[in-house]
């Protein structure tokens, strides 16, 4: 594998309510190489979005971010200033969000939004600005890119406002993209486009692209690699064909059943119960009150991480071609 | 744009005739009349009596008067003052441009500090800084005006002899000929020197009374409207792109949080004028609203109807501006949504 563009470790960000403190990530860890494109699947709520939030250090100040390591390159994001910090946001890792109708700010013309970010990071005159604003309208397949610069958000549907989006992401070229569900809030029709613009962009440029999505199909005809999260944690790691061959953790298996191409039976198979909310966190395993194959170890004791030959599962009993392993016989 | 401000001005019609009415009763509701108010206890004999009513008009029945008073309006006539037997829209002339210099110099105040002081405690949300702000506005919002004012005589020109008493200009060390009616403007038009720090140093005082207020509700509806928008999205996406603090909070987010600010210094103005009748009382202010509360006390009835009319006609003007500067800021009203 490459030297990793993002490498994170042990990733923790832990939000202060007023009922105490809730974890919302526990434990991430991901590397992402250049080129490569990585999905992180999980239901709402199972910290998705805020781990990537933490990457860009755009989470709000009642956050607090907490890891082994999370780097950028050989630059370490956790003892950036943020000054310096500002220098690589927009600028080499860039962010694409799940509501592109609010992203964009209604009292700016799309131009302004997108030569913004180039005055920020590229020494370009402003005539150099308005060029490469136009190139870039052209890439995302807005036509009439001239006239649309000079357009407000509101005059824009969502599938137009996403393509401004991404535009205003690919501006700086950046090295990596971190994509949050960025099809979510669009007409079915229009996601497959936008999916389809994403993807031939990744595949031109070569830049690394951490997929945020909750749509399983997604991940199958994108990814590379996936990352399972449940809960906050990092329960499944491994290659996108691995993982839909053979799900090493109880919950991804669940979930791919879940899946109507796959579904044998009348009945969609569906997961019992609702992820765990700060209250009602068990004991041990975070999926045992959910999982068919719990014992009382899983309800007592949290888990440790499999190895990477078993999709480095957060499971006392990693599923092998749908059979729960004991760990010792596993590893 | 141009439907919007038809609609818009065709809104306020209504409003006038309603102001007229309101006015004219209003104004006989005072219990005496501008007759006894001048005769006092001295009595007046009746013949003179009935010849002075007549004179005036007041011999009519009130239906008749209000009719005379709406038509006259409508022509454009505000009426004789009963007391300087000069017309009224002559002697608001006169008087307004005192008031308008206060108010504007007032609201400059308010909006200079208040909009910082909002944007500030909204941005450092839950801090010492933030806390001390909302208090001083709620302390300001609540405070009389005529107390407040007061106490910054006392202090400000009494025990410290920092800024003049009353009135409007040092008329002992300077003379000139108003030519704009705006002392700051005639001060500098005069060509004499220290005119001006002098009318500067006169407005202090007064303005701070009278911007006291709105500082207050500026302050607090610009932090309000700044924490709503800091939650938004687009602030993220301007985070996202690296963007300085300054520009994402004074750009991205202020331009959207003004909105609702614009609305509300234009409710101001209404304050404003009214605050400005008291404000002129203590200071000695010689502008409109003195001319009013004076006009009170003599019963001038055409001097309070046509200047309360006046007014309030400013106030709707300034509103009706304010909505069109509305659409200005924002371009989803600009191109009809």
């Amino acid at each position: 594998m490459k030297e990793p563009l993002l490498s994170i470790r042990n990733l923790s960000v832990t939000f202060a309510t007023s009922r105490g403190p809730f974890k919302a990530v526990d434990g991430v860890d991901l590397d992402v190489a250049e080129g490569e494109l990585v999905a992180i699947v999980g239901e709402s709520g199972s910290g998705k979005s805020v781990a990537m939030l933490a990457v860009m250090g755009l989470l709000p100040w009642t956050a607090k971010v907490s890891a082994d390591r999370l780097a950028f390159g050989n630059r370490d994001l956790l003892t950036l200033s943020a000054r310096e910090r500002r220098k690589i946001i927009g600028h080499d890792i860039a962010m694409i969000f799940q509501e592109p109708m609010s992203s964009l700010n209604p009292c700016f013309t799309v131009g302004f939004q997108i030569r913004e970010a180039m005055a920020a990071h590229l020494d370009l005159s402003s005539a150099e600005r308005q060029k490469r604003a136009v190139e870039l309208l052209d890439l995302v397949g807005i036509p009439e890119p001239e006239r649309r610069l000079k357009a407000f958000p509101h005059q824009l549907s969502g599938g137009m406002s996403q393509r401004v989006m991404i535009a205003m992401a690919l501006a700086c070229s950046p090295k990596l993209i971190i994509a949050d569900e960025p099809t979510t809030a669009l007409d079915v029709t229009i996601q497959a486009q936008i999916l389809d613009l994403l993807l031939r962009l990744q595949k031109e440029s070569g830049v690394g692209l951490v997929l945020i999505t909750h749509d399983m199909g997604v991940v199958a005809e994108t990814s590379q690699r996936v990352c399972v999260q449940y809960a906050g944690q990092q329960i499944e790691m491994q290659g996108t064909r691995g993982l839909f061959a053979d799900p090493h953790h109880p919950y991804t298996a669940a979930l791919l059943d879940a899946l109507p191409e796959r579904a044998s039976g009348r009945l969609l198979p569906s997961i019992p119960g609702v992820v765990p909310g700060l209250a009602d966190r068990p004991a041990g395993c975070l999926f045992s009150p959910r999982c068919r194959f719990a014992t009382d170890t899983c309800r007592t004791v949290p888990p440790s991480r499999a190895s990477a030959a078993l999709g480095l599962a957060l499971c006392h009993y990693p599923l092998k071609d749908g059979v729960p392993q004991h760990r010792e016989f596993a590893l | 744009m141009f439907r919007f401000f038809l609609r818009r001005v065709a809104l306020t019609l209504p409003t006038f005739v309603a102001l007229m009415f309101v006015t004219f009763v209003a104004v006989r509701l005072v219990p005496g009349d501008p007759i006894e108010a001048r005769t006092g206890e001295r009595g007046i004999a009746p013949e003179r009596l009935a010849q002075l009513r007549h004179e005036l008009g007041l011999d009519q029945p009130v239906w008749r008067q209000f009719l005379d008073y709406a038509n006259g309006i409508v022509h454009g006539d505000f009426g004789v003052s009963i007391v300087t037997k000069t017309p009224v829209l002559q002697e608001f002339a006169v008087l307004f441009p005192a008031t308008l210099e206060l108010a504007f110099c007032a609201l400059i105040f308010a909006v200079v500090l208040g909009i910082p002081a909002g944007v500030l405690a909204a941005v450092k949300r839950g801090s010492v800084f933030d806390h001390a702000v909302m208090t001083v506005a709620l302390t300001g919002y609540s405070m009389p005006i005529f107390w407040w004012g007061l106490l910054l005589i006392m202090f400000m020109s009494e025990y410290l002899g920092l800024t003049p008493v009353s009135g409007r200009m040092d008329l002992i060390n300077y003379y000139f000929e108003p030519v704009t009616g705006f002392m700051l403007i005639d001060s500098i038009l005069s060509g004499q020197e220290g005119a001006f720090g002098a009318a500067a140093a006169h407005l202090v005082l007064p303005s701070i009374v009278l911007g006291t207020i709105p500082l207050a509700v500026i302050a607090r509806m610009t932090r309000s409207s700044m924490l709503e928008v800091l939650g938004e999205d687009y602030v993220r996406t301007a985070r996202a792109k690296g963007l300085s603090p300054l520009r994402v909070v004074g750009l991205h987010a202020l331009r959207n949080a003004l909105i609702p600010v614009v609305t509300v210094i234009g409710l101001q103005t209404g304050t404003l004028l009214a605050g400005a009748v008291l404000t002129e009382t203590i200071f000695a202010w010689p502008g409109v609203g003195k001319w009013l509360i004076e006009s009170i006390a003599r019963r001038d009835y055409p001097a309070l109807q046509g200047g309360i009319m006046l007014i309030s006609g400013i106030v709707i003007v300034v509103n009706l501006i304010v909505d069109l500067t509305y659409v200005a800021i924002n371009p989803r009203i600009r191109h009809g949504g």
